[in-house]
Parts: C-alpha cells; sequence; structure tokens
C-alpha cells in the first residue's frame, strides 16, 4: 500500500465518515428526546435517494404514495381522537398538514417538468417529499407509546423498520440507482484527485453539524428540544409540549436522514434496503458516543468510515464483519466505565 | 377439566405426522423449531425485560458447528475421536454458543438495557456476514450432505421422523422453562424487572440473573438450530440473517413474551401469516419480494399499542377457566421444614456502627458527619423533616448508594465499599420508601424473593425440578413470615392488588424472610390504620425481643414516640440531636426543626 492508495481511502473514509456523523447526529438526537433508538434511520438515507432518482428519471416517485397514504392515515387517527374527544381546535392544522400539503406536493411532482429544474430545486422536492414523513410517523407509531420503556420503544422501531423496507421495495422496485453527481469538478491535491462530490458531501455535512449547533444554541424550538432531552417532566411543566418535541425530532431525522441518502447517492448506488446497513453504522458511531454525546459520536463516525475503507482494501470480504466488530471494543470500554447496575427506567 | 385442553393439544400432535401431508408435516415442525427459539426471548424479553434481536446467529451457530463437524473432510486432531458425529456436533455448538453468548452478554449487561438488543444486532449482522465469507463454511451456497440423525440403532431422517424429536425438545424446554420461572432462579430473573435496587438489595446477583436468562435463551436458539440442519440436511446463511433474528422477536412478542404458551402461539401465528402472505401479497403487488414485512411491521406496532401483553393472555381469557386462577380452590399453604438461621448477635452488642458519613451529590452534601450506633434488640428512630436525607441515609448503609467518605461497620466489619448483595448476606434487610414489590407475583413469591439467599441450588437443578426439597423450605418461610405480620389470607392474592399500607408489611415479611439481624424500615407505617399500626408495633416489639435490630424511619410521632428505644434527629443532613424519646421532644434544636422557632 502506497501513499497514494492510502489518501484514496482515506478520502473515502472521510466522505463515509461524514454521512455516518450526520446520522450518529440525529440518532443521538432522537434518543436523547424520546428514547426511541431509531432502527429505521436508514430508511429515510434509501428513500431521499430513491425518490431524487425517480424525479431525475422524470419517473413519478413512490414517496408521493407513500406520502398520501401516511397523510391519510394520520388524518384518520386524529378525526377518530377528534370524535372522540369532542377538541376539534386542531383540526384545520391536521388536515392541512396531512392531507392538503402531501396533495400539494403530488400535484406538484405531476405537473411541473422536474428534469428539467435544476438539481438544488430537485433536492428540495425530494426533501419536500421525504421529510414529512418523520413527524408522520411518529405520530403513527411512537405518540401512542411515549411512555413505554425503551425497550418496547425499540422493538416498535425495528417493526417500523421492517415496514418501511417492505414499502420501500413495494413503491421503488428491487433495482438499485444512481444519481447524477453534484459537481463533476476535480481538484488535483498533490498526489490525490479530490473528486468534487467528496467535497459537497464534506461540506455539506459539515455546514448541516454547524447548522445544527446554531439550532440548538440559539433558537427557541433547540432549547426546547435541548429541555426536553434533560427532563422531559420538567420540560412539559414549562409548557414545552412533548409530542411538538417528538415530533420536531423526528421531522430532524427524516430530514438528516433524506439528505445524506440525496448526498451518497452520486457515489454509490442504492437500493430499497441499503439505507439499513448505513444507518446502523451510524449506530455504531453514536454507541461510541454512549447515544448521549455529539463529538464523540461524530468522531465515532469517523472512525467507523475510516474503518471501513481501510478493510475494504485488505479484506473487502470482512468489511461488513470488522466493521461491526468494532462494537465490542466500544461496549467493553463503556462497560468497564460505568461502575453500577443501571437503574431500568 | 383444566389439563383437557393440553391432553386434546398433545394427541393431536402426536397423530400429525400420520395423518397429515408432507408439507404440513414440515410446517409444524418449523413452527416447534420457531418456538424453541420464541421460548427463549419469553424468558429473555417477557419476563427478565431484555431483549436481544440476534437469536438468529444463535440458530446459526448451532446449526453450523454441527454442520461442519459432521461433513468437513479436514476433522483437527482434537476432534478427529469424534468421527464427525452430530451428538458430538450438538455439544460443539452448544459450547460455542454458550461461550459467544456469554462474552457478549459479559459486554452488555452491565450497561443500561438497550446496548444488549444493539449489541446483538451488530453481532447478528457481524455472524451473517461470516457465514457468507469462510470458505471452510462453504461461502454463500453454504453446506449441503449433512447426515441425519442416528439414535440407538434408528435412523430420524426426513420431515415425518423428524416431527417427534422436534417437538418433544420444545415441550421439554417449555417445561424446563416453567420450572424455571417457578423456583428461586426464576423468581431472582422476574425480579429484574422490579429494578436492580431491590433485587440487588434481597441479595440477588442481577447480573448473574439476566446472564443466566441469556445464556438459556442463546441455548434453546443453538438447539433449535442443530435440529435444523440435521432435519434439512443442507444450510446457507440467509436464514440466520438479522430479518429473522428480528422476526424471532416479533413471534415472542405477537404470542405473548410472558408465557410459555405464547411462544408456539406467536411462532405458529406468524410462520403460517408468512406463508399465506407470501403467495397472497406477490399476487396483489403483481411484484415479487418479502412484502409480508410491510405486514409484519405493522401489526407489531399495533400490537404494541393496543395489547403490549401478546394475543395468549387475550385467548386465555375467552378459554373458561384458565384466566386469572378466580375460582379456582385456593392452593395449600406451603409446609416444610424450617431452614436454618443464623447466630443471633447478643442483645445488646453494637450491630451497626456510622462514623462520620458523608454524602454528596457533586456540590450537594446530602448527608454530613453522621454517626449513631444501632445495638441489637432496640429499635434507633431516624426522624427529621422531609427532605433531611433520611432515605440517602438508608440507601448509603444498605449500600444501594455507597457513600462518600466516613465508615460503616456492621457486626465489626466494614461494610461501607461492599455491593448492596454483600451486605444483605451479611444479615442487614431493608423495606423501602416507595414501595418495590412485584405487582403481578403472588405475596408468597414476592416474600421467597427476601428468603433469595437462604437457597442456593441453581438454574439447571430449578429447570429439572432438582431442588424441591429447598423450594418447599423456601416457600414454607415465606408462608411463616407473611403469617407473622398478619397476612396470611392474602398469601396468594398477587402483590399489586393488595391496599398500599398493606404492601408495606409485604416488604416488611420479605425483609424477614432473610432472616436479618437488623432490619432497615424506610416508612413502615405509611399508609397504615390505627389498628394496623398497633398490630406493627406489636411485631416490632418482638422482633425487638428477639435480639434483632431496627433502625426505622417514620415521620408518625405517635408510632415513633411509643416505640423506638432511642431516637436521632436529622436537618438538612446533620444530625442535630440523639437520644431517649421524651429527651429529644424537648430538645430545643428539634423543636426549631419541626416547629420553625417556635420554642425560641
Amino acid at each position: 500500500m502506497n501513499l497514494q492508495i492510502t489518501l484514496l481511502l482515506a478520502q473515502d473514509g472521510i466522505t463515509n465518515g461524514a454521512i455516518y456523523a450526520l446520522l450518529a447526529l440525529a440518532l443521538v438526537l432522537v434518543f436523547a428526546v424520546t428514547r426511541v433508538i431509531f432502527i429505521p434511520q436508514g430508511e429515510y438515507v434509501a428513500l431521499g435517494a430513491l425518490t431524487l432518482a425517480s424525479l431525475q428519471a422524470g419517473r413519478t416517485p413512490g414517496t408521493v404514495w407513500l406520502l398520501l397514504g401516511a397523510g391519510a392515515l394520520v388524518t384518520v387517527v386524529e378525526l377518530a381522537i377528534a370524535a372522540r374527544t369532542g377538541k376539534r381546535r386542531r383540526l384545520a392544522s391536521v388536515l392541512g398538514w396531512n392531507l392538503a400539503y402531501p396533495a400539494a406536493a403530488a400535484l406538484a411532482v405531476a405537473t411541473l417538468d422536474v428534469r428539467s429544474l435544476p438539481l438544488a430545486a430537485q433536492v428540495a422536492l425530494a426533501l419536500i417529499l421525504v421529510v414529512p414523513l418523520g413527524p408522520m410517523i411518529y405520530r403513527l407509531a411512537f405518540q401512542p407509546l411515549a411512555h413505554a420503556s425503551v425497550l418496547v420503544l425499540l422493538i416498535v422501531a425495528v417493526a417500523v423498520h421492517f415496514a418501511l423496507v417492505g414499502l420501500a421495495l413495494l413503491f421503488f422496485g428491487a433495482e438499485g440507482s444512481r444519481t447524477q453527481p453534484f459537481s463533476d469538478a476535480r481538484f488535483d491535491l498533490g498526489a490525490i484527485a479530490v473528486n468534487g462530490q467528496t467535497l459537497w458531501v464534506v461540506g455539506a455535512s459539515l455546514a448541516l453539524i454547524v447548522m445544527l449547533y446554531l439550532f440548538f444554541e440559539r433558537t427557541i424550538y433547540g432549547k426546547a428540544l435541548r429541555a426536553t432531552a434533560i427532563n422531559r417532566t420538567g420540560a412539559r411543566l414549562m409548557g414545552i409540549s412533548t409530542v411538538m418535541a417528538g415530533k420536531l425530532s423526528f421531522m430532524l431525522v427524516a430530514l438528516i436522514g433524506a439528505l445524506s441518502g440525496i448526498l451518497v447517492a452520486p457515489l454509490t448506488t442504492i437500493y430499497y434496503d441499503t439505507g439499513f446497513l448505513i444507518g446502523l453504522k451510524g449506530f455504531v458511531a453514536a454507541i461510541v458516543g454512549g447515544l448521549a454525546s455529539y463529538p464523540l459520536a461524530a468522531a465515532g463516525a469517523l472512525l467507523v468510515g475510516l474503518l471501513e475503507s481501510f478493510s475494504s482494501f485488505w479484506a473487502s470480504a470482512f468489511k461488513e464483519v470488522i466493521v461491526f466488530t468494532l462494537i465490542i471494543p466500544v461496549l467493553l470500554w463503556r462497560s468497564l466505565a460505568t461502575r453500577r447496575v443501571d437503574e431500568d427506567e | 377439566m383444566r389439563r383437557a385442553p393440553l391432553a386434546i393439544f398433545l394427541v393431536l400432535l402426536a397423530l400429525g405426522p400420520f395423518v397429515l401431508p408432507e408439507f404440513h408435516v414440515t410446517l409444524l415442525n418449523y413452527i416447534a423449531l420457531y418456538a424453541l427459539v420464541a421460548l427463549g426471548l419469553v424468558l429473555l424479553t417477557g419476563v427478565a425485560g431484555l431483549t436481544s434481536f440476534g437469536q438468529a446467529a444463535f440458530v446459526g451457530l448451532g446449526a453450523y458447528a454441527s454442520a461442519w463437524l459432521s461433513t468437513t473432510a479436514a476433522l483437527p486432531g482434537w476432534l478427529s475421536w469424534s468421527g464427525g458425529s452430530p451428538w458430538v456436533g450438538l455439544v460443539l455448538g452448544l459450547v460455542l454458543t454458550a461461550v459467544v453468548a456469554w462474552m457478549l452478554g459479559a459486554l452488555t449487561l452491565r450497561l443500561s438495557g438497550h446496548y444488549l438488543p444493539l449489541g446483538t444486532i451488530a453481532w447478528g449482522i457481524s455472524l451473517y456476514f461470516l457465514f457468507g465469507n469462510l470458505d471452510f463454511l462453504g461461502g454463500h451456497t453454504g453446506i449441503t450432505g449433512i447426515p441425519s440423525l442416528h439414535l440407538a440403532g434408528f435412523e430420524i431422517r426426513g420431515s415425518r421422523a423428524f416431527h417427534f424429536p422436534i417437538w418433544l425438545t420444545l415441550l421439554a424446554a417449555m417445561a424446563f422453562t416453567r420450572n424455571l420461572l417457578d423456583s428461586r432462579e426464576g423468581r431472582a430473573i422476574r425480579a429484574l424487572k422490579g429494578g436492580a435496587t431491590m433485587a440487588e438489595a434481597m441479595g440477588v446477583d442481577t447480573a448473574r440473573a439476566k446472564m443466566a436468562a441469556f445464556l438459556v435463551a442463546a441455548l434453546f436458539a443453538a438447539v433449535s438450530g442443530w435440529l435444523y440442519a440435521h432435519m434439512q440436511r443442507f444450510i446457507n446463511p440467509n436464514p440466520f440473517g438479522l430479518n429473522l433474528g428480528i422476526e424471532y422477536l416479533f413471534m415472542a412478542v405477537v404470542g405473548g413474551a410472558v408465557s410459555v404458551w405464547g411462544a408456539l402461539l406467536g411462532a405458529g401465528l406468524i410462520t403460517i401469516l408468512k406463508q399465506w402472505l407470501q403467495d397472497l401479497l406477490p399476487a396483489i403487488f403483481g411484484a415479487s419480494g418479502n412484502f409480508e414485512v410491510i405486514v409484519f411491521g405493522i401489526m407489531m406496532v399495533l400490537l404494541l399499542q393496543r395489547a403490549p401483553d401478546g394475543l395468549w393472555p387475550l385467548l386465555m381469557r375467552w378459554v373458561p377457566g384458565a384466566g386469572g386462577g378466580r375460582g379456582r380452590a385456593r392452593p395449600a399453604v406451603p409446609q416444610g421444614e424450617p431452614l436454618p438461621r443464623r447466630q443471633a448477635p447478643a442483645h445488646g452488642s453494637d450491630l451497626l456502627v456510622l462514623s462520620k458519613v458523608t454524602k454528596r451529590y457533586g456540590g450537594l452534601v446530602a448527608n454530613h458527619d453522621m454517626s449513631f450506633t444501632v445495638r441489637a434488640g432496640e429499635v434507633m428512630a431516624l426522624i427529621g423533616p422531609n427532605g433531611a436525607g433520611k432515605s440517602t441515609l438508608f440507601d448509603g448503609i444498605s449500600g444501594a448508594n455507597p457513600i462518600s467518605e466516613g465508615e460503616i461497620r456492621f457486626l465489626g466489619r466494614r461494610i461501607d465499599r461492599l455491593d448492596a448483595r454483600e451486605i444483605a448476606r451479611l444479615g442487614m434487610s431493608r423495606t423501602f420508601q416507595h414501595v418495590r414489590l412485584l405487582p403481578a407475583m403472588s405475596v408468597l413469591e414476592n416474600v421467597a424473593l427476601g428468603a433469595h439467599l437462604r437457597g442456593s441450588r441453581g438454574v439447571i437443578a430449578a429447570g429439572l425440578r432438582l431442588e424441591r426439597a429447598e423450594e418447599r423450605r423456601l416457600l414454607a418461610e415465606a408462608a411463616r413470615q407473611i403469617e407473622r405480620v398478619g397476612l396470611g389470607a392474602s398469601m396468594f392474592e398477587p402483590a399489586g392488588s393488595l391496599a398500599l399500607g398493606q404492601q408495606r408489611i409485604v416488604e416488611i415479611a420479605r425483609a424477614l424472610a432473610a432472616d436479618p439481624c437488623l432490619l432497615l424500615l424506610d416508612e413502615p407505617a405509611a399508609g397504615l390504620r390505627y389498628r394496623e399500626k398497633q398490630a406493627l408495633a406489636e411485631l416490632l416489639g418482638k422482633l425487638r425481643s428477639e435480639s434483632i435490630g431496627i433502625l426505622l424511619v417514620e415521620h408518625d410521632m405517635d408510632f415513633v414516640m411509643g416505640l423506638a428505644d432511642r431516637v436521632v434527629v436529622m436537618e438538612f443532613g446533620e444530625k442535630i440531636a440523639e437520644g431517649l424519646p421524651e429527651e429529644v421532644q424537648k430538645d430545643a434544636a428539634v423543636l426549631e426543626a419541626y416547629l420553625g422557632g417556635v420554642a425560641a
């Protein structure tokens, strides 16, 4: 292995690491706020990538049907609750977000000539289609169980993962897709060529991390989420709605997931079930941070990315084995660092 | 009458292979193989409150170990004696599984509950890729030509022949699990759901109980894999991937992770449903693929929202005579020889000596320089306004939450660095301010948990019912303590059905079942009516006369002053007075603390 290969592998590792870092941050966020270990994170990655690919290919992405269906289901649930309790105050907003919005998005996809739109508009349209699925899935699957144990929420998360993978297969088929790169530029940096997409991925990830930081430090909603993460009861007593916090964090997770998918789609072929493994690598990184520390999770993500790219060079068949076995020393370290038996919540 | 459904089920099962077509016999075999894995998860998830998504990988270990051993041409020297026998393969698979499960458990069980499932997801994926990439295991094509089984000269080959060994194994495993749950070790595993603090205070080694549940579940899975490999006679990595691992968990949850029959119900439902959906859905959608996962996923979400205990309890509601036990004859009160008792310390000797005990939480000092002594045969009351640090001190003494500085000696031994479990073993037992009983368990079983350290038989003895003599004595001891505290009439009721005051009394009985020489009682009289308080005072007086030392936190001053020999008063984490009840009542600092300066 010479320097050039080393640099090439490092570039690869950093690119993937940046994606895992985004996913790990989202996982830490959603776990802190809702206590959900969000296994289906990877499905948003796949949905984001496949939606953009469909749009660029001039097909109607299956996400449109998913969005219309999920919105209709939420509406039914909310109407049933409203009929039972007689509380009708929020119905306008429910109908707006779950019926009118998906219908408008579907109409936009149907009428616009999406293929001729600039890339930024295509990306925006893909996000418009995927991101609302976050709060909708929270409403349908997790909100009724907000007080259940972490374990039950984890099983529900796995069940949602199952359902979403199946739906992705149904709507997008078994073939993989790749999207056009954001940039064809190549820069020669000494011995290696850095391609434009890599810069896009790393740059966008960094920008997103900075934006998340600002969101949590500077905005009232960000602070509300942090408050909920630290103490749910306390946050509620201060008038922060835990339902709002749950929906908001699920929206952020969907946004980050879909964006990650859109960023990697030009680099690797995405299938309906590819997201799962990508999401799980984000998990390994999040566990490095104990599902609590953002900087440690980001560092873990970089480690996972590098480990993956170098092991694909030395022992490509065992790439996944090596990456997922990384969790063992991490768990050992965490286990030794924790002295006492944790009390169950 | 109650056994009739079971008898009918067994007869139908025995007739199955003689009347059903081959396809259905095979399906039944699969149901049993899956149920065996799900059964392990019932123990792990339903009972112990832990979970694993990696059971399919354990199935794979059991299958691959034996498949490799019985087909390989190059048997390593240390295994050459085995002649590739599947029976040696079974042992190899079990040993491998136990080692791997033990390692995973050792890594994750000390951490909070969600690390085990996450660890098993990662491990499930790793092992799947490992199976698929190791040449000596046949890579993704797998291993073919696995021999059938031979037992006592008979060859077991094909679905029909395998029907009996598979189902007998499952039924034996179900019996083992039921026996285990109804034993001392089983109570320890069931206590895990009530939180580690209580279980450890009763002397349960919670890490060991978790490990026991995890190992049993893993070994069941490995046996299932071994049967699968020799029935099918070829294997590849596919059935051992993470998806199957998740489906196993679904089976346990769908059936009802609280009953051994739930595993069978869940495995049956999911297997048949999958079979049916795999034909139906591709026809509807006009494409091929595993669309059944959509239905399974949605079904699981709905089930966990609507019926988190699964379908078995719902089913039981429709079976007359099986539900709840109402109308069933009251079981007999357990009888048995008394257990050996510990040597009681001499009346008046020092039991517990605190010197300069301090507990800090960061900058907050919850207890500061607390020193006092409790002697054998006296009731020492610890009183003080709310937030004075009394319960914190209790947690420090009992080892639930170690102190920061100072020294605590119990029976002359330094205990401030010992675990709660070790302190319990020395003869200290406690109750909790917020009642910590297992509401679904009977009063008898809850109290028997207190006698945990007075038994010694392990998991295997429990599963095989070899510990009945000891179990009888433990239950008899629990029953005696329940009678002693006056709750004999409620012995077989679920603890959660009692009034809160009575639940506190159950906690006292549970503490007494440990045969303690020092009792720590945290607000035992709260929620009791006048007569009940009188009865409690009488009981504590009697314990005192048996040379038991009692340290008591209580707010009911009539109760305290009438009962206590000496009183320590705390305020803001410090001792402000100590002495006889009548002295303390006149103490200026105490009046100040309680009445806020009226005395001044």
